[in-house]
């Protein structure tokens, strides 16, 4: 008998294990694959390259890297990097968080730009009430919750004032097509915004809510800028372990779990796919929450109309990621040779990004998708064979549910990527030495992310705050007692953050659930 | 010809048995049930509410929703949709039951018949099909609607063992209440249940399609004194009342279309908390129904004997004459067995338990002039009229 068993070892369960143990609590954390880190792990390919999952994320919420005390650990922040909005014709324009750099810029964009990023911060920091705490319930609520509903009142009307109130009230349920068409004019510019609104998820820029995605997305920029991931040495992966280990967490690999048990809606523990059984009155799952209640608990054990709509939860994973191992760096056109490490992203303007999504809804994967294009050995040189280089791209509108099926079609989309990326990069063909393509049915064999959604679930504003992952079972706290959520698919969602494991962990002390 | 796909010109369908009822129906006052054509009253009304209470009525159940649930996972299924403990359910039984929804209120009422290992039908007064596809999930169930496949016959009364036995079906008298047992009938099987909705003796009938009219002409050619009728709805309604049976959707609103807030009601609430084991096992509504059992009973869907003869009709009830309106009736009859005016009325609770005296107003009219009248009301848990008879095994002879 354990006190509490976190499932899953990415860095929302490491990070939620390592409190619940530091708490004073026994803790078994068990991981599926024989390494921790989840999506947020580097994976080797080829012969002797790795790249990283996730190439670029925000920081980790510095409150959680000094309680864990990560830098012991040995973990390194990574490098910030800027992003690059790639242009067809070498003409690139790189967006700073105070500047525009580029030829070309016309000037009212220069001017506008920090405005823009000043307003997104100014509503993010009205916001601030929902991302950094538990999402308020608003029905029946506790004094915590009554205190985030008044504290986000009083920063949306007096923080904000009158005026910018209107204009987030405005704003909030928008599509960030139109808000970008009305403030800006450089294609590259709004294709690049439009681009980081939706990335990750099956939405368009013209889909509304994406003003509201591109926020939640943008919120842990508080903390921190863009950074490149790091995937070797110093990586984050690797120090979580270390501190769940030094906290006493026994961290068990390579042991998938096969049911979550529960008798009449109280948890009683888990059964390994080997048949081992462990008790614990509390269990805290780091999986999508699809999976959790889908697969681990079943729809008999929970009320009919809450298995349905865990069955509904909306995330249909739409990106590819395709490595590539490289026998010197690649070349891009209009790029300085220190300028490859930053994030380079292709999306040339805001139609471009809204065509390329449009197929995902019919299964089509997309002619011209959108590209995430890192370079992390630029960083990490550890990554590849000396002199080597590895290149990691997202690729947008890849439908995990693609008409005729992955096996038939992966081949000839892994030509038409290095057909556009040599575009890009002239050359980039002759310098390939190993490619690894990995579709969303990849992605969710490799991590368990159901359908390869990299959020365990859409960012839409449905899913969000109170309603992540579904009504019933926000706060972390689901309708079976003893069982509580503490992934990406658990407020406030995807990234790298490690806030859902932190906030399911004090909620987990608070209720008393581990005791 | 008609074709198929006028079928939506036809407002309301028949069942096997329509063209013998609009033969013996004398005062064409026909109602929908389910979209079934069916009658209110055939005949006379006093006629067919004493056949079910001294002689024999025979009412169509075909509009009656029926499901055939079948499979592996079947009885996991029905023990995590309904509230009741189905452990004692077996091959030829019938139970009771109800279901909710995850808010712990009732969705309806039915009964689950057990024909088989892994064969089950469930019959329900409303529609059904898609909160029992909803419950599904995860089991290994096939869900079958046979509302129109499976005609079916009401036969109610003190003489209708007798009179069944008379039209030729062999040991029907061994029948328990709740049993379910194929015999034969007219030289064909037929599924009888000792069911009913009239707290009187009472089979239920359960034809293949083929066999329906057979069956129903086996029973009416029965000669002698066991006054066999033809019963609508009406009748149906007075005798439900003098049993204590509520009817989902008239008594109370079903959870799942109820739109207001506060207006569905929990098993307790429909003087069905009987039904609830909570201990049998996880069910859909399991832990709010014990939820709302942690605070005093807020309402309670109540038997009451209204005093005095005048048709009580709509009407609201008071916490003592001219007090606190505390609630309303939703059902009343006049009962002629008991010589009383019966009501069933949703009345709220104080600190649990139901005001002590209980006054009903309402308004009736004395040739076409109006007037208001005050009645003290006396409620009961029991049901107004549960006759001796109706439970013997096997029943009395005529």
């Amino acid at each position: 008998m354990t006190d509490a068993i976190v499932i899953g070892a990415g860095h929302n369960g490491l990070v939620c294990a390592t409190l619940l143990a530091r708490a004073g609590h026994s803790v078994v954390l068990l991981e599926a694959a024989e390494e921790v880190g989840g999506m947020a792990r580097g994976l080797a390919f080829g012969d002797g390259y790795r790249a990283p999952t996730a190439p670029f994320a925000y920081p980790l919420d510095p409150d959680l890297s000094r309680q864990l005390d990560l830098a012991a650990h040995g973990y390194q922040a990574g490098t910030p990097v800027a992003t690059v909005a790639l242009a067809a014709d070498g003409r690139h324009l790189t967006l700073h968080e105070d500047r525009l750099e580029g030829v070309d810029i016309p000037a009212e964009d220069q001017a506008a730009w920090p405005a823009f990023r000043q307003q997104a911060d100014d509503f993010l920091e009205a916001l601030a009430p929902l991302f950094g705490r538990p999402p308020p319930r608003l029905k029946d609520f506790s004094s915590a919750d009554r205190n985030t509903l008044m504290k986000l009142a009083w920063k949306i009307r007096f923080g904000l004032g009158r005026e910018r109130m209107y204009e987030f009230l405005r704003l909030l349920a928008m599509n960030i097509y139109d808000v970008l068409d009305d403030g800006f004019t450089d294609p590259r510019l709004k294709g690049a915004l439009a681009a980081d609104a939706v990335l990750g998820c099956q939405m368009g820029p013209r889909t509304p809510g994406t003003v509201m995605s591109w926020l939640q997305r943008r919120f842990p920029a508080r903390h921190g800028a863009l950074s490149a991931v790091r995937t070797g040495a110093g990586n984050l992966s690797d120090a979580l372990l270390a501190a769940a280990q030094a906290a006493g967490v026994q961290v068990r690999q390579g042991q998938p779990v096969q049911q979550i048990t529960v008798d009449r809606s109280q948890v009683t523990g888990v059964v390994l796919a080997d048949g081992e059984t462990l008790s614990s009155g509390c269990v805290i799952s780091a999986l999508d929450p699809r999976a959790t209640f889908g697969c681990l608990v079943g729809a008999p054990a929970l009320d009919a109309q809450f298995a349905q709509r865990a069955r509904q939860i909306r995330g249909e994973g739409v990106v590819a990621q395709l490595h590539l191992g490289l026998r010197e760096r690649p070349a891009f056109a209009g790029l300085d040779a220190d300028q490859h490490g930053q994030r380079l992203l292709f999306a040339p303007d805001a139609r471009y990004v809204e065509r390329s999504f449009n197929g995902s809804k019919y299964g089509e994967a997309a002619a011209e998708p959108v590209l995430e294009i890192a370079l992390p050995s630029m960083h990490e040189t550890e990554l590849a064979p000396a002199g080597h280089h590895v290149m990691s791209v997202n690729i947008s509108a890849m439908p995990y549910s693609l008409k005729g099926g992955w096996d038939a079609h992966k081949a000839a989309l892994q030509e038409q990527l290095l057909d556009q990326l040599e575009g890009l990069a002239p050359g980039l063909r002759e310098q390939v030495v190993a490619a690894e393509f990995l579709s969303p049915v990849d992605i969710e064999a490799r991590t368990g992310a159901v359908r390869g959604h990299w959020h365990h679930g859409e960012l839409t504003l449905h899913q969000s705050f109170m309603m992540r992952p579904l009504y019933g079972a926000a706060q972390y706290q689901t309708p079976v007692a003893g069982l509580y959520l503490c992934s990406a698919g658990a407020h406030p969602g995807g990234g790298v953050h490690g806030l859902p494991g932190k906030l399911a962990a004090q909620r987990v002390l608070a209720t008393g659930g581990a005791a | 010809m008609k074709l198929e796909h006028e079928h939506f010109r036809q407002a309301l369908q028949g069942s096997a048995f329509l063209g013998r009822m609009e033969s013996l129906s004398n005062t064409e006052n026909w109602a929908s049930w389910n979209g079934y054509k069916v009658p209110r009253v055939v005949d006379k009304l006093s006629t067919e509410y004493f056949a079910v209470r001294s002689g024999c009525a025979v009412m169509d159940l075909t509009p009656m929703e029926k499901y055939r649930i079948r499979g592996a996972g079947a009885r996991a299924f029905l023990d995590r949709l309904v509230t009741r403990d189905l452990a004692k359910l077996r091959p030829g039984r019938v139970s009771y039951v109800i279901w909710c929804n995850d808010e712990g209120k009732v969705i309806d009422d039915g009964t689950v018949f057990q024909l088989g290992e892994q064969d089950y039908r469930l019959c329900a007064q409303h529609h059904q099909l898609d909160w029992l596809l909803t419950s599904a999930v995860g089991f290994e169930v096939t869900i079958e609607v046979e509302t129109h496949a499976v005609p079916a016959l009401a036969v109610q009364g003190p003489t209708s063992c007798s009179v069944l036995q008379q039209a030729g079906l062999e040991g029907i008298e061994t029948l328990k209440p709740f049993d379910v047992k194929e015999l034969r009938l007219a030289g064909a099987p037929v599924l009888v249940s000792r069911t009913g909705y009239t707290g009187d003796l009472g089979y239920e009938l359960w034809f293949q399609p083929e066999h329906a009219l057979a069956g129903w002409d086996a029973i009416f050619a029965v000669q002698g004194l066991y006054d066999i009728h033809a019963m609508g709805l009406d009748a149906l309604e007075m005798v439900r009342i003098e049993a204590g049976f509520i009817m989902p959707g008239f008594d109370f609103n079903c959870a799942e279309s109820t739109v207001r807030a506060g207006h569905d009601r929990t098993p307790d609430e429909v003087g069905l908390g009987w039904l609830v084991q909570a201990d049998k096992g996880h069910f859909t509504g399991r832990q709010a129904i014990l939820a709302a059992r942690k605070k005093p009973l807020q309402r309670l869907l109540s038997k009451l004997v209204v005093e005095g003869n005048k048709p009580v009709g709509e009407a609201f009830v008071y916490a003592g004459k001219d007090g606190k309106q505390v609630g309303e009736v939703k059902c009343t009859t006049w009962s002629p067995v008991l010589k009383a005016n019966l009501a069933l009325a949703d009345i709220e609770c104080q600190r649990g338990e139901l005001p002590a005296d209980l006054w009903a107003r309402f308004d009736y009219q004395r040739e076409l002039k109006w007037h208001t009248a005050w009645a003290r009301c006396r409620a009961q848990n029991q049901p107004f009229y549960q006759p001796q008879h109706r439970g013997l095994t096997p029943p009395a002879p005529y």
